[in-house]
């Protein structure tokens, strides 16, 4: 379904992406892990059409991120590692600002909004300021808001970042559910059980270089486990290279 | 176009504007309140009774005829407020601020003032103590000064008493002179003024009224206010109003600029760069946003001044939507330009401020420009602000038409433009 060939960013003398290929079939749920600095996020800016790439190419399903940047936008939704809210506004009227982006209207739009808000628990809170929302609850909006458009992708950055265990889990069941309906999800995390539970596939990357690509399975087969894994090819603790 | 998503933002920017209650609040009340001293002090819905009035005080250390005439003329002038007062406490008055100016009557001011009228020697010095910071009242008070004394002692010189022994001494200097024709005609002219003083201090006229021969101005002015319509005084808050919405819907106009650059550090910024928008579209949606916003506050703004200060649209209405409309533009370009010369929020708002009050200070906002030096009123017809308010004030108490509106409104949509071109040609979209 994703076709990610070549893929190459730098910024000034530092090549922050260097010429990444891999794939993700549909349904599929991949994982991004990688230390700080890695590039896990720009690779996301560039499949997400956010950034243009200095090379290489992102097709979803044959459609290019260069060509056709709307088309394949339509397709694929993102749930940046910062807060994409307004908090001074309701989580509703976030809703509606994010949906209308993708061109839907007031029916569609509201039908979409409340699926959102109760697959992430809050059709209750759908009227309140997102200022007075908790961590936990403010992550699980960010999801929401990029499920509006239904996309067949989901790129999520980190969604877990900051939030206490409980919330953790609750947010780790709204992926689950994703995953049952169907949806393609590429996943940027620095936790190992989350990779563990969540991802059919880990993809390892540091200095812009995917150094492996398996299956969860596969890499407890050669490595003991995932955090054994990552130590082993980047030198380094997962959590200690990382930023929240 | 997506239009859909252009309305999403339009919506999502008044949503936020009107969430921020005491923000929208201050955007209109401060406006009116401002409007409301500046309009007071300079002349409010009408002149009323002791506003405006000069204070002077008057210290008579002659307390002749004369210089206690002059003070009786300075009292009763509708211009000037008038303290009698000594020369000490005049001095500390004027030092204070109490007093813009005091005119000191000399000892023997009477006396000397007469005959000097006819000699045109020995002439005594008025002291006049002036305010430095209030120059603009002290040679008010220097001329109604002129104007009192020429009458009064044109009066004394031919009624009074000085100005008989002053005429008896200039005829004795004139019989010591050669005899020549010119010696020969003032000594008719003298001695017609002296047959004058001398009627004139025989006794009270068969009709009770005693008449004085003093010199006055050849003319009374009727000072007229060219308004709207005749008989409408000047409103002065017309113009604070119209200056005064101009500064604060800037103010909004940088308020938009750095909530856009504040997006642009917020994770919402990678939600709008995800979703099938295209700069123009995202653009166009932030400068009708900012329009929209300019346009409720001026209607706010102008609603309380109708109703609170009795400012009235006597011009053309649709010149005033029109100037208004220009106006909100312009602030909509302002505040996207802004926000793509700016690096960050906290410095764009400093610069912007510093900025948006040169230009309302040059523009006439806060002070009429005719009381600008020559160079700074040309100077400011560069301005686009000077624009504004010359067009708002057309559209209000000139009572001007729709013409007078056209090229204001112009200029205005012209600067509009300009800024516009240059937030398109700054703004980086792409990452």
């Amino acid at each position: 379904m994703l076709d990610v060939e070549q893929l190459s960013k730098r910024f000034g003398s530092r090549t922050a992406v260097d010429a990444i290929s891999f794939g993700i079939g549909r349904g599929e749920t991949v994982g991004l892990l990688g230390p700080n600095g890695a590039g896990k996020t720009t690779t996301i800016a560039m499949i997400s059409g956010i950034s243009k790439p200095d090379g290489g190419e992102v097709r979803l399903d044959g459609v290019s991120v260069v060509r056709d940047a709307d088309a394949l936008k339509r397709r694929v939704g993102l749930v940046p590692q910062d807060l994409a809210l307004y908090e001074e506004l309701s989580a509703w009227a976030n809703l509606q600002l994010f949906g209308g982006l993708y061109g839907l209207g007031a029916r569609q739009l509201r039908q979409r909004a409340e699926a959102a808000l109760a697959l992430v628990g809050l059709a209750d809170r759908s009227g309140e300021r997102v200022g007075s929302f908790s961590g936990g609850m403010k992550r699980r909006l960010n999801i929401a808001g990029a499920l509006l458009h239904d996309p067949d992708l989901l790129l999520l950055d980190e969604p877990t970042v900051g939030v206490d265990p409980q919330s953790r889990n609750a947010i780790f069941d709204n992926l689950e559910e994703l995953k049952r309906r169907g949806k393609t999800l590429l996943y940027t995390t620095h936790y190992m059980e989350e990779a563990e539970r969540l991802c059919d596939r880990v993809l390892i990357l540091d200095h812009g270089r995917i150094l492996a690509d398996d299956t969860v399975a596969g890499f407890k087969r050669q490595y003991l486990n995932l955090e054994a894994a990552f130590m082993r090819l980047t030198g380094r603790a997962l959590r200690d290279g990382a930023g929240a | 176009m997506n239009t859909t998503a252009m309305r999403a933002l339009i919506r999502n920017d008044l949503r936020l504007y009107l969430a921020d209650r005491r923000a929208m609040i201050v955007g209109v009340l401060v406006p009116i309140l401002i409007a409301g001293f500046f309009g007071y002090v300079f002349g409010g819905a009408g002149r009323s009774e002791g506003q405006g009035k000069i204070p002077v005080a008057v210290v008579d250390e002659d307390h002749s005829s004369v210089s206690r005439a002059i003070a009786a003329d300075l009292t009763a002038d509708p211009l000037l407020a008038v303290s009698a007062l000594g020369r000490a406490a005049a001095l500390d008055q004027v030092k204070s601020g109490k007093q813009n100016a005091a005119a000191v009557f000399p000892r023997g001011f009477g006396e000397r003032t007469t005959r000097s009228l006819f000699t045109g020697t020995d002439k005594p010095q008025v002291v006049l103590l002036v305010d430095p910071s209030q120059v603009t009242a002290a040679r008010v008070v220097e001329g109604l000064l002129a104007q009192y004394s020429m009458k009064e002692i044109s009066k004394e010189a031919f009624t009074g008493s000085y100005g008989r022994k002053a005429i008896d001494r200039y005829l004795e200097q004139l019989e010591q002179l050669k005899p020549t024709p010119l010696r020969t005609d003032m000594r008719t002219l003298l001695l017609a003024a002296r047959r004058l003083n001398d009627q004139s201090n025989a006794g009270v006229p068969a009709d009770g009224k005693t008449h004085g021969f003093g010199l006055s101005i050849p003319y009374t002015v009727a000072s007229t206010p060219v308004t709207a319509r005749d008989n409408v005084p000047y409103n002065g808050y017309a113009h604070s109003v119209a200056g005064m919405a101009m500064q604060f819907i800037l103010f909004a106009g940088i308020d938009a600029g750095v909530v856009l650059l504040l997006t642009r550090e917020r994770g919402v910024w990678q939600r709008l760069r995800s979703a099938p928008l295209h700069r123009s579209e995202f653009m166009l949606a932030r400068a009708l946003a900012t329009t929209l916003i300019g346009l409720f506050q001026v209607t706010v703004i102008y609603v309380a001044a109708i109703v609170l200060f009795k400012v009235r649209i006597d011009g053309s209405w649709p010149g005033f939507i029109a100037v208004v409309i220009a106006l909100c533009l312009l602030n909509a370009g302002f505040g996207l330009m802004l926000a793509t010369l700016g690096r960050n929020a906290s410095t764009t708002r400093g610069l912007a401020m510093m900025a948006t009050l040169l230009l309302v200070m040059i523009g006439g906002a806060w002070v009429p420009t005719f009381v600008f030096p020559r160079w700074l009123q040309e100077a400011s017809r560069y301005v686009p602000t000077r624009w504004a308010v010359d067009g708002l004030d057309g559209a209000t108490w000139r009572g001007l038409p729709f013409e007078a509106a056209v090229l204001p409104t112009v200029i205005l949509i012209g600067s509009a433009a300009a800024c516009l071109l240059v937030a398109i040609w700054r703004f980086r979209w792409e990452e």
